[in-house]
C-alpha cells in the first residue's frame, strides 16, 4: 500500500507537539483483522503519524471495501 | 434462509419459464431464440437451435401442425408468428453445413424398435446417440412410415428420403420388411417373449397392433396398459408409443389425430425411458415439462402494438430472407420482467429474481472468502413494488431484509453500509433530540404527535406549526409529543438487537404518557408502528388534516397541476392517500395522477437505506421517478421531497402548501445538510421545551462549543463524504487539549485526528484571533492506524 503515498507531497508538516519535522517510517494500519505496513511521515518522538488525504480517500477505502466484501 | 425456502422463494419467480409456444410445442423448440436469431438475420443460430429439438428438420418444418401458434401471445395483436414458414427459412438460408450428429461410444446393450415411423425414428435417433444399439424393425419395404402417406408437394420425397438417411448414418441397423408375427419362433410362445430375450429393451410404435400382443396387459377399454410419464408396459423392458396407446382391441378408433409433431415427442420421451432403464436408474424421477405444457410465464403485452404478419402462410409458403426477417421481428420475446421493469435497482444488476434469490443464498453460504453480493442484497429500497407488480408476489424487499438480518447475525455485515443512518438514529434517540412530554400541566395524554426524526431535521418549523394545529383542533383532547426515531434505519439495515432495543425505549416513554394514540406525520414511522405495535392506535397527521382542517379554503387557485407523489410505505394505505387527496382538493389544489402512483408508487431511495448503501442506483431511481412528470411534484414524506429537489426537480412538501407562505417559491428549496439535520432538530426539541414547558435543554459539552468557520465548498466536501461538523469539533477540541497535531510550515495549517468511534477523522484547520477555527478539509478512513503509530 506504501507505494500509493507520495510522501514528498507532505514534506512541509511537523510535529506541533515535539516541534520536529515527520520522518518517513513504517506504520500498521488493520481493517476488519487484516494488517498493511505502509510507509508514512511520522514524529521520530512522538509516534504521531500523518495519513494524507490521498491515502485515506483512494487505495485505503479501496482495500476497505474489498475487506468488507463489498 | 434454508435451501427449502430459498427454492420456494426462487420458484415463484416465472421468468425462467418457457414462452407460450416452447410449453405448447410437445418437444419444446427455442422457438423464442429462432426468432430472435432470424430477426438479426442470423440464420446459423436459428437452425442450430431448431436442430437442438428436432432430429429430422426439413420433414418436420414442412408437415408440423404448429400447436404453438394456438398459444402465441402475437395471436390476437395482429396474429400468430409463422412460425413453421420461420423454421422452413432458416434451414434454407443458413450460411454453413451442420456437423454430422454426435453419438456416444457404442455401449454394450441394445435396444429393439419395432416401427420406422416419426416415433420410432426419433426413438432411434435419440438412443444411437448415447451410444444405445438400436435394431429396427418395419413391416414395410421402408422407413419412414406414416410420413409416405402426406401430400408430396408438401414433402416432397427426396427431401423425405434425405432427411431420413441419418438413421442409416449412425449405424443403426433396419430390417425391412419384417412384420410382426403372433408367434415367437426359436422356440418362444410370442415374438415378444423372444425379443424381450434377445434385446436388453423394446419399443413398439408400430401402429394399432396392440392385439398382437397377447403377453401385454390392457386396461377395461381394451387398450395397452402403459405408465403415462414413462411409457412402460406390464413387461419391464417394453415400452409403447403411438398408435399402439391410441388404438383400442375393443374399438375402432377411425377418427385418430395424426400429429408429426407428437409422435416425435412420444419416441423422443420413451427414449428417456429407455436410457434410464438401459442405465438402471429411476424411471420417473425429474420428468417434468416433457410433452405438451402450460406455462406460468407472464408476459404484459398492454403496450405491444398489434401488427399483421407481411405475409400469411401455409406449409408450402417459403419466404425470402427479408421476409423472414421481418416476420421474426414481430415475435414478442416474451418474457416477464415486471418487477425489473419497473425498479432501477432489479434493472442495474441486469437480471431477474430468480437469480438473484440464488446468488443471495450463496453470498450467505460463503464462510471463508469474498462476498460479492453484499452491496446487492444493501442496495434493496424494501419499498414492496416488485411484490405489488409481480404476478406471484414475490416480494424482492422481504428477501433482501431477511438477508440483511443474517448478515448482521453471521457477523458478516460490512461496517460501512449502514453505519451513518445509524449513527444518525443514535442522535435522534439521544438527548439532543429524543422528547417525551404530556401537554403542559398535565400528566398524561390521550393523543401524542410523532412528527418523525427526517421531518423535524428538513422541516422543524412545520412541525411546530403541526402541532400547533392538533392542539387547536383537538382543544378537549391533551395532545403531547414524543420526538424520536421510529427505528426504521435499524429495521432496514437488518440490526434486529438495536431496533428491539430502540422499540423497548419507546414503550418504556409511551406508556408513561397514558397509551395515547399516536399521530404520525412520517409514513415510514406509520409503518414501524403499524407493524411492531398492533396494540397501539395510530392514525397519520394527513387524517387529522383531512377531518379537522379548514374544509373549504382555496388557499391557493391559479397554480399549475402538481404531479402527486404518494411515498412508497403508504403504498397499501389508501386512507391516507385518500386524506391527502382531499385535503389538496378543498384546498383548490389540481393535481396530476403519476402513471405509477398509489400501490404501484415507487420508492425515491431513502427506503432501505439504499441512498446510503449505493448512491450510483439511488441516483438512476430518483431520476427514473422525477422524469415521469415535467410538472412540479407534490409529495407528503420529507426525504421525498428532499431527494428529487437535490436532483434538480422543482418538488413541493404538503406541508409548503398548508403552513408555507402563499408568496413564497419553496419548490427548489434545498433540503438541510447532514450538520444541519442534526442541529436543526436539537434546535426544535429547545425551542419546544423552552416555548412550550419553559424548560431548558441539557448542558452541551465542551467540544459543542467551537466555533467553526467552512467556506461553501468545504461544507459540500463534507457532506458528500458524511462528515458531520460535530465530527470535526472532536477533532479539534481533542487536539486542541492534547497537543497531537501537526504543523504545516508553509501554510501555516495545523492537522489533527481522532477516532470517536469506528471512523477516524482528519481535520485540517487555522485556529483564528476570535478563537474560531477555519476549516480547510476534512476526510476520514475506516482502517485503523497501528504499531508504529500514537493511535
Amino acid at each position: 500500500m506504501s507505494d500509493y503515498v507520495d510522501l514528498s507531497k507532505e514534506k512541509n508538516w511537523m510535529c506541533a507537539n515535539c516541534n520536529v519535522p515527520l520522518v518517513s517510517g513504517k506504520v500498521d494500519i488493520s481493517y476488519l483483522g487484516n494488517s498493511f505496513q505502509v510507509n508514512l511521515l511520522k514524529c521520530p518522538i512522538c509516534n504521531l503519524v500523518l495519513v494524507p488525504e490521498d491515502l485515506a480517500l483512494g487505495k485505503m477505502a479501496e482495500v476497505e471495501k474489498s475487506l468488507e466484501d463489498k | 434462509m434454508n435451501q427449502k425456502e430459498l427454492r420456494e422463494q426462487e420458484n415463484r419467480c416465472i421468468q425462467e419459464q418457457a414462452p407460450a409456444c416452447s410449453a405448447a410445442c410437445p418437444v419444446h423448440v427455442d422457438v423464442r431464440g429462432m426468432t430472435a436469431a432470424i430477426a438479426k438475420g442470423n440464420f446459423d443460430d436459428a437452425q442450430e437451435l431448431y436442430r437442438k429439438s428436432i432430429p429430422f428438420p426439413q420433414i418436420i418444418s414442412r408437415i408440423c401442425d404448429q400447436p404453438c401458434q394456438k398459444t402465441c401471445l402475437r395471436k390476437d395483436l395482429g396474429g400468430a408468428i409463422e412460425i413453421a414458414a420461420l423454421e422452413r427459412a432458416c434451414l434454407d438460408f443458413a450460411g454453413r453445413d451442420f456437423p454430422a450428429v454426435k453419438q456416444l461410444a457404442r455401449k454394450s446393450k441394445t435396444v429393439a424398435i419395432v416401427g420406422a415411423g416419426i416415433s420410432g425414428l426419433t426413438a432411434a435417433y435419440d438412443l444411437a446417440r448415447k451410444g444405445w444399439g438400436v435394431v429396427l424393425f418395419e413391416a414395410s419395404g421402408q422407413i419412414g412410415g406414416g410420413l409416405w402417406q402426406t401430400a408430396p408437394d408438401l414433402l416432397p420425397r427426396d427431401v423425405l428420403i434425405d432427411d431420413l438417411k441419418i438413421i442409416e448414418q449412425m449405424g443403426i441397423e433396419i430390417h425391412l420388411n419384417s412384420p410382426i408375427g403372433r408367434t415367437g419362433g426359436n422356440g418362444h410362445g410370442t415374438l415378444l417373449a423372444r425379443m424381450s430375450h434377445e434385446f436388453s429393451a423394446i419399443y413398439l410404435c408400430a401402429g394399432p397392433v396392440a392385439s398382437d400382443f397377447h403377453d401385454l396387459k390392457l386396461d377395461g377399454n381394451g387398450y395397452v396398459t402403459i405408465d403415462p410419464v414413462t411409457f412402460q408396459t406390464s413387461i419391464e423392458n417394453v415400452f409403447a408409443g403411438g398408435d399402439i396407446l391410441r388404438f383400442s382391441t375393443f374399438a375402432n378408433n377411425e377418427n385418430l389425430h395424426h400429429s408429426a409433431i407428437l409422435s416425435l415427442s412420444e419416441g423422443r420421451r420413451a427414449a428417456i425411458s429407455i436410457d434410464r432403464y438401459l442405465q438402471t436408474v429411476s424411471l420417473s424421477a425429474s420428468r417434468f415439462f416433457e410433452g405438451q405444457y402450460t406455462t406460468t410465464l407472464f408476459t404484459n403485452t398492454k403496450k405491444i402494438t398489434p401488427q399483421p404478419p407481411r405475409l400469411q402462410t401455409d406449409l408450402s409458403t417459403c419466404y425470402r430472407p427479408d421476409e423472414a426477417v421481418a416476420e421474426a421481428d414481430r415475435c414478442i420475446q416474451c418474457e416477464c420482467m415486471e418487477c425489473v421493469h419497473v425498479c432501477a435497482y432489479l434493472e442495474h444488476y441486469q437480471a431477474y429474481p430468480k437469480r438473484y434469490i440464488r446468488e443471495i443464498y450463496n453470498n450467505l453460504s460463503i464462510v471463508m472468502g469474498t462476498r460479492h453480493s453484499n452491496q446487492f442484497i444493501n442496495t434493496c429500497a424494501l419499498c414492496g413494488l416488485c411484490a405489488e407488480v409481480c404476478p406471484t408476489n414475490l416480494d424482492m424487499g422481504q428477501i433482501c431484509k431477511g438477508a440483511r438480518i443474517e448478515m448482521v447475525k453471521q457477523q458478516r455485515m460490512p461496517a460501512s453500509a449502514h453505519d451513518f443512518a445509524l449513527r444518525d438514529m443514535a442522535f435522534s434517540n439521544g438527548e439532543k433530540f429524543s422528547l417525551t412530554k404530556n401537554p403542559p400541566g398535565t400528566n398524561v395524554s390521550t393523543y401524542v404527535f410523532f412528527p418523525g426524526c427526517q421531518l423535524s431535521a428538513s422541516y422543524p418549523h412545520y412541525v411546530e406549526k403541526a402541532y400547533s394545529f392538533l392542539k387547536e383542533s383537538l382543544p378537549e383532547e391533551k395532545v403531547g409529543l414524543m420526538l424520536r426515531c421510529c427505528g426504521a434505519p435499524a429495521d432496514w439495515a437488518g440490526q434486529e438487537a438495536l431496533f428491539a432495543e430502540s422499540n423497548q425505549q419507546f414503550l418504556t416513554e409511551y406508556e408513561k404518557m397514558g397509551n395515547p394514540k399516536l399521530i404520525l406525520a412520517c409514513s415510514s414511522c406509520y409503518q414501524i408502528y403499524k407493524k411492531h405495535f398492533p396494540q397501539i392506535e395510530i392514525t397519520s397527521f394527513w387524517e387529522i388534516y383531512d377531518q379537522f382542517g379548514p374544509q373549504t379554503e382555496r388557499r391557493i387557485t391559479e397554480t399549475p397541476p402538481l404531479a402527486l407523489h404518494d411515498p412508497c410505505s403508504t403504498r397499501y394505505e389508501s386512507k391516507i392517500q385518500d386524506s391527502v387527496r382531499n385535503i389538496l382538493r378543498k384546498n383548490g389544489i389540481e393535481i396530476e395522477e403519476l402513471p405509477l402512483n398509489r400501490e404501484k408508487t415507487e420508492c425515491c431511495s431513502y427506503g432501505g437505506l439504499m441512498w446510503l448503501a449505493n448512491k450510483q442506483v439511488a441516483e438512476k431511481m430518483i431520476q427514473g421517478r422525477v422524469n415521469q412528470s415535467q410538472s412540479d411534484y407534490l409529495t407528503y414524506c420529507a426525504m421525498c421531497r428532499d431527494f428529487f429537489s437535490k436532483n434538480g426537480k422543482r418538488s413541493l412538501h404538503l406541508f409548503d402548501l398548508l403552513f408555507g407562505k402563499l408568496e413564497t417559491d419553496y419548490a427548489l428549496t434545498i433540503a438541510p445538510d447532514f450538520s444541519r439535520r442534526h442541529e436543526n432538530r436539537a434546535r426544535l426539541k429547545e425551542k419546544f421545551l423552552k416555548e412550550q414547558w419553559s424548560e431548558s435543554m441539557p448542558e452541551t459539552q465542551d467540544f459543542e462549543k467551537i466555533h467553526l468557520i467552512l467556506t461553501d465548498s468545504v461544507k459540500s466536501q463534507i457532506e458528500n463524504r458524511f462528515i458531520l461538523e460535530e465530527d470535526i469539533q472532536k477533532v479539534i477540541a481533542n487536539a486542541e487539549k492534547s497537543g497531537k497535531r501537526m504543523f504545516n510550515q508553509t501554510t501555516n495549517h495545523y492537522l489533527a485526528y481522532f477516532k470517536p468511534a469506528s471512523v477516524t477523522y482528519w481535520v485540517e484547520y487555522s485556529p483564528q484571533e476570535n478563537g474560531a477555527f477555519e476549516i480547510h478539509k476534512a476526510y476520514s478512513h475506516r482502517m485503523e492506524i497501528g504499531r508504529g503509530a500514537v493511535k
